[in-house]
């Protein structure tokens, strides 16, 4: 047969919901199986990507590292997709986009009532967080976009087996949700 | 027998002072639109509704109907055109629907999901639109707002009220509520209003029901809007009273 299909995964500022539906094609992972194998994803622990025919992102870029991450898929991927509300539209994390990033910081952690000698978190491992949350498609080109939160275990299957065999995916009624 | 225009290329009867829109639903033909309702006068401004009569863009809402016009509507040019126009849509306010208790039910969301939209592609502008909890009994959440103006519209030609309008131009174009406060416990807005049910999208809200029925059993969820919205029209019926788009039922 011929080569497999190299795919990466990853969640950025994502809550792995999507990762999760993935997961819930069940079964059809054994076909799927057939045809692709993961590269960089949680589901291996690879770290790093390398060339991948797709990639697949969940989650929109909240802090300094979704976006490191981020051009690390776009520069191995042939085919990048976004996948789920935050990754399309920067979703729940977006909601703080309307207001002043050190104001929230300082409501959270510095005058919280019950909040006793706090401060806000500096540890250099922490990545820094950006003043608002993206959407992939500021960031990077993206190819495609697999809308839901998360999209069905159907839309997800639906939309790969169009992708690997040629066709331009198509989603329809029942399978295209944005909730 | 009607004069007749031509949809697609087939026949649509229409009847003096009716317009495109008007003509096309009552025969049981879908054209995608968004601030236009079978109940009200005409808007025109989402453009939705746009079709090609004679080879020119108008807006079939407010086109009316002439006997011989070539109208075209489904064809991919305007669906591509409609798609930008959800997309700004999406992009100019803050429409997050997993959150939001109007998903299923939302005109806006369900044009998206018939036209295939699977992204905005725009840069999102994320405005700040504070939410008025004021009343009792409604909510308003500004922040999904697209500016049909059906509410306004309900208001003062149904409920004869005038609770909201708009104000602003372009950009800075928002909907304003009318009492000296700004708030909306402060007009004689009740739950029965006319204004209560127009919304397309989720800004006006009853308190206390937003779950009642749940996600993946709503309106839109069931059916695509391009199949309810002829449910929705008025028909056309014959002398014994039956609609010959229905094709049997009731």
């Amino acid at each position: 047969m011929s080569k497999k299909l190299r795919v990466a995964t990853t969640s950025l500022a994502g809550c792995f919901g999507c990762h999760m539906s993935i997961l819930d094609i069940d079964e059809r992972l054994f076909p799927l199986f057939d045809l692709i194998e993961f590269d960089r994803s949680p589901l291996t622990d690879i770290k790093h990507c390398g060339p991948c025919d797709i990639g697949l992102v969940e989650g929109g870029v909240c802090n300094a590292e979704n976006v490191h991450v981020l051009h690390e898929f776009r520069k191995n991927c042939k085919i990048l997709i976004a996948i789920g509300a935050c990754a399309i539209n920067g979703g729940l994390p977006a909601q703080r986009n309307h207001l002043d990033l050190g104001s929230c910081l300082t409501e959270v952690y510095l005058t919280e009532p019950g909040l006793l000698h706090g401060h806000i978190p500096n540890d250099p491992e922490l990545p820094l967080p950006l003043d608002k949350v993206h959407p992939l498609h500021e960031v990077v080109k993206i190819d495609y976009f697999i809308p839901g939160c998360p999209p069905s275990a159907d839309a997800i299957w639906k939309f790969l087996t169009d992708l690997i065999a040629g066709k331009t995916p198509e989603l329809g009624h029942g399978l295209i949700k944005y909730d | 027998m009607n004069e007749t225009f031509q949809l697609d290329g087939s026949a649509v009867p229409f009847e003096p002072g009716q317009t495109v829109m008007q003509a096309a639903l009552a025969a049981g033909r879908y054209i995608p639109h968004l601030c236009y309702h079978p109940e009200f006068k005409p808007h025109g401004s989402c453009k939705l509704c746009t079709v090609k009569v004679n080879g020119r863009t108008v807006a079939s809402c407010t086109m009316p109907a002439e006997g011989g016009l070539d109208v075209e509507s489904e064809i991919e040019e305007l669906n591509a055109l409609r798609r930008s126009l959800v997309q700004m849509l999406f992009a100019e306010g803050n429409h997050f629907c997993p959150s939001c208790e109007k998903s299923g039910n939302c005109v806006l969301q369900a044009l998206g999901y018939d036209l295939e939209v699977h992204a905005t592609g725009f840069r999102h502008l994320y405005p700040d639109r504070p939410l008025d909890a004021s009343h009792p009994d409604i909510l308003l959440d500004f922040n999904r707002c697209i500016l049909c103006e059906l509410c306004v519209r309900a208001s003062s030609e149904v409920d004869g009220k005038n609770v909201f309008a708009l104000s602003g131009r372009g950009i800075t174009k928002h909907l304003i509520v009318n009492a000296e406060s700004g708030k909306l416990s402060d007009t004689n807005i009740a739950l029965t209003d006319k204004a209560m049910q127009v919304c397309p999208v989720g800004v006006i809200l009853p308190k206390r029901v937003g779950f009642s029925v749940s996600i993946g059993e709503r309106r839109y969820d069931q059916r695509p809007i391009s199949a309810q919205a002829l449910d929705d029209a008025p028909r056309q019926t014959d002398a014994s009273g039956n609609c010959a788009a229905c094709e049997g039922t009731p």
